[in-house]
């Protein structure tokens, strides 16, 4: 029995392993990390995409929490349905609801639904696993694709340079609904993660969090190297880690300025920023970003 | 003396909704839907009926919230129309499959374009195939009476499938009429409390909604099928078991009006039956043996009791509000099926009638049925405009 206690002590088994993720896969390892910080009181609802296809194929599941997956654009929805029956039945006090899904799910086709969600107050967390395009349909543009990263639909050609649009700010909007919990966290940062878990599931009414989740697949990088290529997007600036609670907003410092190259050039999906057609411009454009995030929230410590 | 109250069609729904318990109920604004939810979310401020009514941002989430509170293991109710019904749609599929007793009301009303806000049976007929049971009431008071056996057949153990109730939007729930509503005692004891097979529950963990492949798909589509024949007599059960509880007949399958010793039979659903049963009274005085079949219970469809209801009829008149554009009507369509390959052949004609909201009158059902009569018709519209001008058709 020892054996169980030891493992209920870290919950690592509640997403189990055995699941089909990619080699290197920074969602699945998310996963694991929130439900190990979460418990076994919780029930997770997950949109469909690359989490839900990797952990629930029949008759398999790798949940050991309930877990349910409905569609692709209505699991804040869904999650809302289930905290309105906990509640009508008296059962919120001690079961936490989570909503998760990919960068699509969240910032482009569930953005209304969760829109709705925040602003009816309903007692959920919502986690946004951002891997940066929609993953599990190929690798297409989605609004959380950062600036000039190729994709299948955001192929750089004769007259392109890739995606033509920065990363839509989805953990602002989450603030802009006066929500008491909003964060942004990394898989290279799992202290900080988990920490944040805790925190969100403390308090109540609704709560955003988006983890930054490398995708070896999508993004053209190695699978043994996502945890540093997770931290080098928030060394350079380009993922600042904060939380905003009450109104009032919290950074993780950074130790240095990483230039922005040394994160892009990791990655196949920023290839052609370095090629002999050029790049240069572009460079500076996403290190603008980062000098911009460094500003705006204060990243290095003076 | 005539038992129950005067009415208006959306407050009695309501209150046989609160009647039926529902935990969480969900919605979105849309006409001729609202009255209902209004009147709904009236009990609840109330405190008539202990639920969380959740103001959603469109019809879709409306669908999503009842069906994660369902698989929380909460009875639910939301209802809608139209546009909301096609939003709702891609949900619709989902909570049967999932096998969720789900109950809605379908306040029936045309699609756009163009925006017409009156009443056909466009919206429902489109989810025909979606593994809902589908159930069409002519009056408020059955609209009433379906919604509580609605809940009954979806959580039956055997069932665990969500039904739709349809009723025709203006004509039911914004018209006056006296409705018999039972007190909660009785609808308690008709209707117990639900008790799901699965639901999400930390104590007892299970995946819901895994995702199957070829290997396992069809298999989830052939259970939904045979559960659907299968609940048939159920539905029948239930009607006599309602029928014999509230002392007022309840149907069931079909309500069968003067079918017996006709040789021309109409089929139609819905609130229309009442304009063509006058008709049918007024051919009957004149000699005629015409009778109507009207169907209640359209999905599952109950092919045997049709054709054993209808074999000896000689043309069969199907009358509906709702066209498969570039075929022919739904219903029409399922009724010659169920003569295909069998001794019993009768003429089946069909006719589409009183799309977004047109009148449908004496003279439109007598024509149709002497139009039957004369000869084979299939999707003839009755009741245009001939002074219009139909652009893109020729004279």
């Amino acid at each position: 029995m020892l054996e169980v206690e030891e493992q209920d002590k870290f919950g690592d088994h509640l997403f189990a392993s055995g699941h089909t993720a990619c080699p290197g896969c920074g969602q699945s390892l998310a996963a694991r990390l929130v439900l190990r910080a979460a418990g076994r009181n919780v029930i997770v609802v997950n949109s469909t995409g690359c989490l839900e296809v990797f952990s629930s194929k029949y008759p398999e599941s790798a949940w050991e929490v309930p877990w349910l997956h409905s569609l692709f654009e209505n699991t804040a929805a869904v999650a809302a349905g289930i905290e309105a029956a906990l509640k009508i039945n008296g059962q919120l006090d001690k079961v936490r609801v989570i909503a998760q899904g990919g960068d699509g799910s969240t910032a482009d086709i569930g953005l209304g639904a969760i829109s709705g969600m925040f602003e009816r107050g309903h007692d959920v967390l919502y986690i946004c696993y951002d891997n940066e395009a929609y993953m599990n349909t190929g690798i297409q543009r989605s609004g959380l694709t950062p600036y000039y990263a190729r994709t299948t639909t955001s192929p750089p050609g004769r007259v392109s340079m890739g995606n033509w649009r920065p990363k839509k700010d989805v953990p602002q909007i989450a603030v802009a609904h006066e929500i008491p919990y909003v964060a942004t966290a990394s898989v290279g940062y799992h202290l900080d993660l988990d920490r944040k878990i805790r925190r969100a599931l403390s308090i109540r009414g609704p709560k955003y969090m988006q983890i930054h989740v490398p995708c070896p697949l999508g993004w053209g990088s190695d699978p043994a190297h996502t945890i540093d290529i997770a931290r080098l997007a928030v060394n350079t600036g380009l993922y600042p880690l904060y939380e905003v609670e009450e109104g009032e907003t919290k950074v993780q410092k950074i130790p240095r300025k990483v230039p922005v190259e040394e994160y892009l050039k990791l990655q196949t999906r920023f290839r052609h920023l370095f090629g002999k057609n050029g790049g240069k411009k572009e460079l500076e454009e996403i290190q603008r970003i980062a000098d911009r995030n460094i500003e705006k929230y204060g990243l290095i410590g003076k | 003396m005539v038992k129950g109250r005067m009415l208006q069609g959306a407050r009695a729904m309501a209150e046989m909704v609160a009647l039926c318990r529902p935990k969480v109920i969900s919605a979105y604004p849309i006409t001729p839907q609202t009255l209902i939810v209004e009147e709904l979310s009236q009990i609840v401020a109330d405190g008539d009926l202990e639920a969380e009514f959740i103001n959603v941002e469109g019809e879709h989430s409306a669908a999503s919230v009842c069906l994660g509170a369902c698989a929380a293991g909460a009875r639910v109710f939301t209802c809608s129309s139209s546009q909301g019904i096609l939003l709702m749609s891609e949900v619709i599929f989902n909570i049967s499959g999932m096998r969720l007793p789900v109950v809605m009301i379908c306040v029936n009303r045309s699609v756009s374009a163009p925006l017409n806000i009156w009443n056909d049976q466009q919206d429902s007929m489109i989810l025909r195939d979606s593994g809902w049971i589908q159930l069409y009431a002519e009056n408020n008071q059955e609209t009433c009476d379906l919604l509580l056996q609605a809940y009954r057949i979806a959580e039956d153990h055997r069932v665990m499938l969500p039904v739709m109730v349809c009723a025709d939007g203006y004509v039911l729930p914004h018209a006056y009429e006296i409705v018999d509503l039972p007190d909660q005692e009785k609808a308690d004891a008709f209707l117990p409390f639900y008790e799901p097979i699965y639901k999400l529950d930390v104590e007892n963990p299970s995946t819901m909604g895994a995702y199957a492949d070829p290997e396992k798909y069809m298999e989830t589509r052939y259970m939904i099928q045979e559960t659907l024949k299968k609940s048939i007599p159920i539905v029948e059960e239930v009607a006599r078991d309602f029928s014999n509880t509230f002392a007022r007949p309840s149907y069931g399958l079909f309500e069968n009006y003067h079918v017996d010793d006709s040789s021309t039979v109409v089929v139609a659903l819905g609130s229309m039956a009442g304009t063509i049963k006058d008709a049918i009274d007024e051919l009957r005085t004149e000699g005629e043996k015409v009778g109507l079949l009207r169907m209640i219970c359209y999905r599952p469809f109950p092919k045997e009791a049709l054709y054993e209801a209808l074999r000896n009829a000689v043309n069969i008149v199907v009358i509906e509000k709702d066209i498969s554009l570039g075929a022919s009507g739904a219903v029409a369509t399922d009724m010659r099926a169920i003569f295909q390959g069998r001794d019993a052949s009768p003429r089946i004609s069909g006719f589409v009638i009183g799309l977004g909201g047109r009148d449908v009158t004496i003279d439109d059902i007598k024509l149709a049925i002497k139009k039957a009569q004369q000869q084979f018709e299939d999707a003839d519209f009755i009741g245009l405009k001939e002074e219009l001008e139909l652009e893109g058709i020729d004279a």
